[in-house]
């Protein structure tokens, strides 16, 4: 009941009422993705600051198609973490299954789009292993996919063999992230994509009106929309400046589309969050839960595949420390960093591009500056603590209010 | 909508025991509720009221008995053997998920798709669902909850209460099990919950509570049934009982001399 006065406390008009009301979503967590922004524009200033090459288009599209890997690898993570699970091993899938794919293409001559196919099934294979031990052994997915993290780098190590490196042949796979579309093209896509969110937007207020429904505030979708949409068209002026719109980034997008889909407007989705938020009650409803859990893990072990190949892609190359190093960290740092609960429930499939975004954004300026990779580990540790710590207090503070 | 008393009660069991290894949990006891009727199961922890109430909602088997239903014998074996019988329950724990709106929470399991989108895309329909929500609400009168799209964390335990108890409704029941609806909650939301259970009452559901609060069973409920020590000692009616005969049978009349005598004896 103090939370009801609370509230028409903080809904007086005027600045002092805004701001507390923005103060008050950003404690609540619904803010999550504006904050992010924020700290994306934060972090673009200071490195333009420090190297003016840093917002230069070459360099803002090297950077997008840096990300595209762990972008894709973040996708499955978010999933993983709705569930209020963890996979550890998505690094070293990435790196086996992009070795499975060069192995095939090179040794054995298959075509590149079935090496690519194959390559994902067995990031989907390993997946329904991980989600069989988890549902049926009931062994925590941290710790069984801790003892994957090791197994599918050794299995990475044993696929490639003695030479330890397979450059990958300028075709199929190279090209998923060396083909860029025309200014025309890119324009078209932009244009697409506005007019479909506009129309999407429209088609729900007749909906809900038609339904005798509050369509929800009109400005505040509106203003929603333009802001997208100045960045979809920013995002294409910037590329058509400098090779075009990425196919990769494409995919990407897509992709999270795809899941943005899936996690908010279907079933499936919404159990995956059932679990998340309390296991219990979705089992009580019906719901399959180890079911979900499954596909899960193996949907999200399938992108951590799609992830590997890009990596391939864009280093024209699968070698032994493909998947490697801090690529696991940077995919689950990135979403985390971007608001998606670490403890499952919350969060969302556009935290994986926006949390890439950030740890990219810090790397690539670092590589900019040419600063040593014991400053670029540091800095990329305090971004997470601070995100975490962060999330940690927004938490606290939902308890509290409860 | 109440039943006339020729008819057989809605819901009656006959003689239902249950032994935990040496612990007899309940020694053939007999429980009815008839339709627009509130029980209230009352007893001291341990009494056998969580057991009774498991064997109802299919939960935990009892070791013998025989399940009535408006005067045929049902088997219930399992959870969903109760549901398909139209019994549900609302646990005290809710069974809520934080994380999703209200209308999420009310269909959770039981969502509904647009029928124009292909089946197997799954597709939500949210309208339909939030339609049916606020239905639901409004025919438990239940005037607090203002916006469907709240998340349930940021709901009352009342408010709480309200939504798991208007899931329960949506298979369409006839006997409701209600487990310590009012526990933990305030005088303002205590009474919001009381006035939901008088609601289901008036839809002609049988309702049965269990509580441990004298208070609000002698609020809300008809009749009250008193388990002590795995067995049934008392039945009243509400009217013409006192807080001291309740309390009395509950504890066995360890405080002072025995009060008037209860109705039956087992």
């Amino acid at each position: 009941m103090s939370e009801k006065e609370h509230d028409t406390q903080v809904s007086v008009r005027g600045v002092g009422g805004t701001v507390r009301r923005l103060g008050r979503m950003v404690a609540e967590g619904q803010a999550g993705s504006l904050l992010v922004i924020l700290m994306i524009a934060a972090i673009w200033i200071f490195f333009q600051v420090m190297n003016a090459n840093f917002l230069s288009p070459a360099n803002l599209t090297n950077l997008m198609l840096q990300n595209v890997a762990v972008a894709t690898i973040s996708i499955g993570v978010v999933l993983v973490l709705l569930l209020g699970e963890i996979d550890l091993s998505i690094g070293s899938i990435s790196g086996l299954c992009a070795a499975v794919m060069a192995v095939l293409i090179i040794k054995h001559n298959v075509s590149p789009v079935l090496a690519v196919l194959a390559a994902l099934a067995t990031g989907a294979a390993i997946g329904l292993f991980t989600g069989f031990m988890v549902t049926r052994f009931r062994i925590p997915s941290f710790v069984i996919t801790l003892a994957g993290l090791l197994a599918w780098e050794g299995l990475q190590l044993y696929v490639l063999g003695a030479t330890g490196t397979i450059n990958m042949p300028n075709d199929f796979v190279t090209k998923l992230t060396s083909t860029f579309f025309s200014s025309l093209i890119g324009l078209i896509i932009a244009v697409l994509a506005i007019v479909f969110m506009c129309g999407l937007a429209f088609l729900g207020r007749v909906r809900r009106r038609r339904a005798g429904l509050p369509a929800g505030p009109m400005r505040a979708q509106a203003i929603r929309i333009v802001l997208i949409g100045a960045v979809i068209v920013a995002a294409i002026v910037i590329f058509n400046k400098d090779r075009g719109l990425p196919l990769a980034v494409l995919i990407v997008v897509g992709l999270a589309l795809a899941f943005a889909y899936i996690t908010q407007q279907t079933r499936f989705g919404r159990h995956v969050f059932a679990v998340g938020g309390n296991a219990e009650a979705a089992r009580r409803a019906g719901i399959r839960i180890d079911r979900v859990r499954i596909i899960v893990f193996v949907v999200a072990s399938a992108l951590a595949a799609g992830g590997g190949i890009l990596a391939a892609s864009r280093l024209l190359a699968v070698n032994q420390s493909s998947g490697g190093s801090d690529l696991l960290l940077m995919a689950i740092a990135g979403p985390v960093i971007a608001g998606t609960s670490l403890f499952g429930g919350r969060g969302s499939v556009w935290s994986a591009l926006l949390g890439a975004l950030v740890i990219g954004s810090i790397a690539n300026g670092m590589d900019l500056l040419s600063l040593s990779s014991s400053v670029k580990f540091m800095v990329t540790g305090a971004v997470l603590m601070l995100a975490v710590t962060l999330e940690a207090a927004t938490r606290l503070q939902r308890q509290t209010d409860d | 909508m109440n039943a006339t008393t020729k008819a057989p009660p809605l819901l009656a069991l006959k003689g239902v025991s249950k032994r935990f290894g040496p612990l007899e949990a309940l020694t053939g006891v007999d429980f009815e509720v008839d339709a627009g009727e509130v029980v209230a199961l009352v007893g001291d922890n341990g009494a056998g009221k969580s057991t009774l109430v498991k064997a109802i909602a299919g939960v935990q088997l009892c070791d013998e008995g025989t399940f009535f239903m408006r005067g045929t014998e049902v088997t219930v074996s399992s959870p969903k053997d109760a549901t398909a019988l139209g019994i549900t329950t609302v646990y005290q724990d809710l069974a809520l998920c934080d994380n999703l709106d209200i209308v999420a929470n009310l269909h959770l399991g039981h969502e509904r798709f647009v029928e124009s989108a292909a089946r197997f895309s799954g597709y939500i329909d949210e309208i339909e669902m939030e339609k049916s929500s606020l239905k639901l609400l409004e025919s438990l009168a239940v005037t607090t909850i203002k916006d469907v799209r709240a998340h349930v964390a940021s709901l009352s335990g009342g408010q709480r209460q309200a939504v798991a108890i208007a899931r329960s409704l949506l298979g369409e029941p006839s006997v409701v099990l209600l487990d310590e609806p009012t526990a933990a909650l305030g005088v303002v939301q205590t009474k919001q919950v009381l006035n939901c259970i008088r609601t289901l009452r008036e839809r002609g559901l049988g309702v049965v509570i269990i509580s441990h609060n004298l208070a609000d069973v002698f609020e809300v409920a008809d009749r009250i049934v008193v388990l002590r020590l795995a067995a049934r000692v008392a039945t009243f009616d509400v009217r013409g009982v006192s807080h001291e005969d309740v309390v009395a049978a509950i504890t066995g009349a360890e405080f002072g001399a025995a009060p008037n005598e209860p109705k039956e004896r087992t």
